[in-house]
């Protein structure tokens, strides 16, 4: 079995509903994802998809399940998992560096200020910064903005860093240079990347697997698609290879159609802990069979949770 | 005409200014006829009767007085003849020492209840029907338990300065965005540097607005605490002038009271002003 970085095990989120009972957002997700990956997910607003990054991120608790990363459970936020929020969320009373500055002194606490700075100065210089050091949010562009976050998750050294729809305040030109960023520098340093999008042709780009949420509530993960494109594809090329369309009609089929009829079609044949793994656009088998994962807690899913915040 | 909005509108100050001091100069000239009668009982009349001087005293006179309090501001005769410099410094002095305590306290609780939801529901009453009670109605029993007029006075700038920044400083702490408190939860920050970094500079703005609500409060009853306390301070000054009689002095008294309220809200204005981020 190989040693599977991060592991979702079983985890579910219920609310209590007015008038008793619980309305079930998703339920009994199962996924592995090995050091490295670039993992996008895809699915209709109200499937939980903001709810999963933020259980990983750990400031919301599963009603049932766990998240294993590296053998540990998480308990609650860490340093080891870094989010770039949707609003970017900068402190805007401090400047860049003092943005950038402030996560990496949470991190290495005895850290003198002289050397908190160097090391806040390498992530600036690496998202494209240099020179905007003293600038505070308020005078940044959305893309500027983005980048300083980008920076700040990764000045910690995270072991995953979390991205809720990073790029969808951003206009097109913008988005597309700073995915290219994102790209290139997870290349450069081997992050592991767990991703939420709308965007189809973001998600094919980036991602090595892209995951199909059905629409919530009741949601479950209906498929993995791994993503057949080369690993160095450019973006001037990537919408040339000749299986970009197979995967994009695949995605593009499944949020249209299928992601409502899933529940009726699939019932009691989908195997939650057994997802079936696609490579759309290839010649037969078009469905891999996956692995079955097994749990690495032994009592598998915790009884329901109180949050442990 | 391409002369800036502040010019012109200093213009218009100037008018408005010069339109108001004519106005007020023609108003108390005087008209009525002179009376005449034995000069030893003229002296006894004063000017009103016997030269038709209007009893309300024109803006040369108030003019004229202003400018012997300000070239000798800080003179001291006795306990009834004490510069305005002096009255103005010692109702500063109870104002500021007031709302001090004022901040000491407001501030550090605010906090506390802000962070904590259950006390802010909890002591949520209490603070609504404290806050509109008139601060001049805590003097009987704070010369009661404190008896000291004095220092009962201080007493009264620190429970009006109080409630308006205790509130602010609650809510100020209460509506810092979820999405900053995520940051330093992610980070791992500890609750005592997330107070100071992250819930302290997001709500400085609140918080020094209340402070700047609290400080116009203080100036405002300051002269009437000491309207009845006595003894010193420009709110008994102006009470001690109205016994003499002297409405220009009043006028003065009035017109420094302006000048110094206006003084304070500006430091604070420029504090907010510091303390404030652009989003």
């Amino acid at each position: 079995m190989t040693h599977k970085f991060i592991s979702i095990e079983g985890i579910a989120k219920r609310f209590p509903k007015a008038g008793g009972g619980f309305t079930t957002v998703f339920e009994d997700l199962w996924l592995p994802m090995q050091r490295g990956d670039f993992t996008c997910i895809i699915g209709h607003s109200g499937c939980g998809k903001t709810t999963v990054l933020n259980i990983l991120a750990g400031l919301d608790a599963p009603s049932s399940g766990a998240v294993i990363v590296d053998n540990q459970a998480i308990e609650g936020p860490s340093l080891d998992r870094a989010v770039i929020f949707q609003t970017h969320a900068l402190l805007p009373w401090r400047t860049v560096m003092g943005n950038v500055a402030y996560a990496v002194s949470s991190k290495w606490r005895k850290w003198k200020t002289q050397r908190v700075r160097e090391r806040a100065q390498k992530f600036i210089d690496l998202v494209g910064l240099n020179g905007a050091e003293s600038k505070r949010p308020a005078e940044l562009s959305g893309g500027m903005k983005q980048r300083v976050g980008i920076a700040r998750a990764l000045s910690i050294e995270p072991k995953i860093m979390l991205m809720d729809e990073p790029f969808s305040a951003l206009d097109a030109l913008t988005r597309g240079t700073l995915q290219d960023e994102v790209r290139r520098i997870c290349l450069e340093t081997g992050q592991t990347v767990f991703m939420i999008t709308h965007d189809v042709d973001e998600a094919i780009y980036l991602a090595d697997r892209i995951l199909l949420m059905t629409n919530g509530p009741h949601a479950v993960l209906a498929e993995v698609v791994e993503n057949p494109l080369p690993k160095d594809r450019v973006r001037a090329e990537v919408h040339k290879h000749p299986l970009y369309y197979p995967v994009r009609n695949h995605i593009i089929d499944f949020l249209v159609s299928r992601s409502k009829s899933f529940a009726t079609d699939m019932r009691g044949k989908h195997d939650p802990r057994n997802v079936p793994v696609v490579r759309p656009g290839l010649a037969e088998p078009a469905v891999r069979e996956a692995t079955v994962i097994t749990p690495s807690w032994p009592g598998l899913s915790r009884p329901s949770t109180s949050s442990p915040r | 005409m391409t002369s800036s909005l502040t010019l012109r509108a200093a213009v218009v100050s100037v008018a408005l200014f010069v339109a108001f001091m004519l106005a007020w100069h023609v108003a108390t000239r005087g008209t009525s006829a002179v009376q005449q009668m034995d000069p030893e009982y003229a002296k006894l009349m004063g000017l009103t009767a016997t030269q038709g001087k209007s009893a309300m005293p024109g803006p040369l006179d108030v003019g004229a007085k202003l400018w012997e309090h300000l070239r000798q501001p800080f003179y001291d005769k006795g306990p009834n003849d004490k510069g305005v410099g002096i009255q103005l410094a010692y109702s500063i002095a109870r104002v500021a020492l007031g709302y001090m305590l004022a901040v000491l306290v407001a501030i550090p609780i605010g906090f506390l209840i802000g962070m904590s939801p259950l006390m802010s529901k909890a002591l949520d009453p209490f603070i609504q029907i404290l806050k509109p009670i008139s601060p001049l109605a805590w003097m009987p029993l704070a010369l009661y338990t404190i008896k000291d007029s004095s220092m009962s006075a201080i007493f009264v700038i620190f429970i009006c300065s109080l409630w308006p920044m205790m509130i602010n400083t609650v809510f100020g702490v209460a509506s810092v965005r979820r999405e900053w408190l995520n940051v330093a939860k992610t980070l791992e920050v500890g609750t005592i540097r997330r107070a100071f970094t992250i819930i302290l500079p997001a709500a400085a703005p609140t918080i020094l607005t209340g402070m700047r609500i609290s400080i116009g409060i203080a100036w405002l009853v300051i002269v009437a605490a000491e309207m009845l306390v006595g003894g010193t301070g420009i709110g008994y000054f102006v009470w001690n002038e109205w016994n003499n009689l002297s409405i220009t002095n009043v006028i003065n008294a009035i017109l420094l009271i302006g000048v110094v309220g206006m003084v304070l809200d500006l430091i604070l204005a420029r504090l907010t002003r510091l303390v404030t981020f652009p989003e």
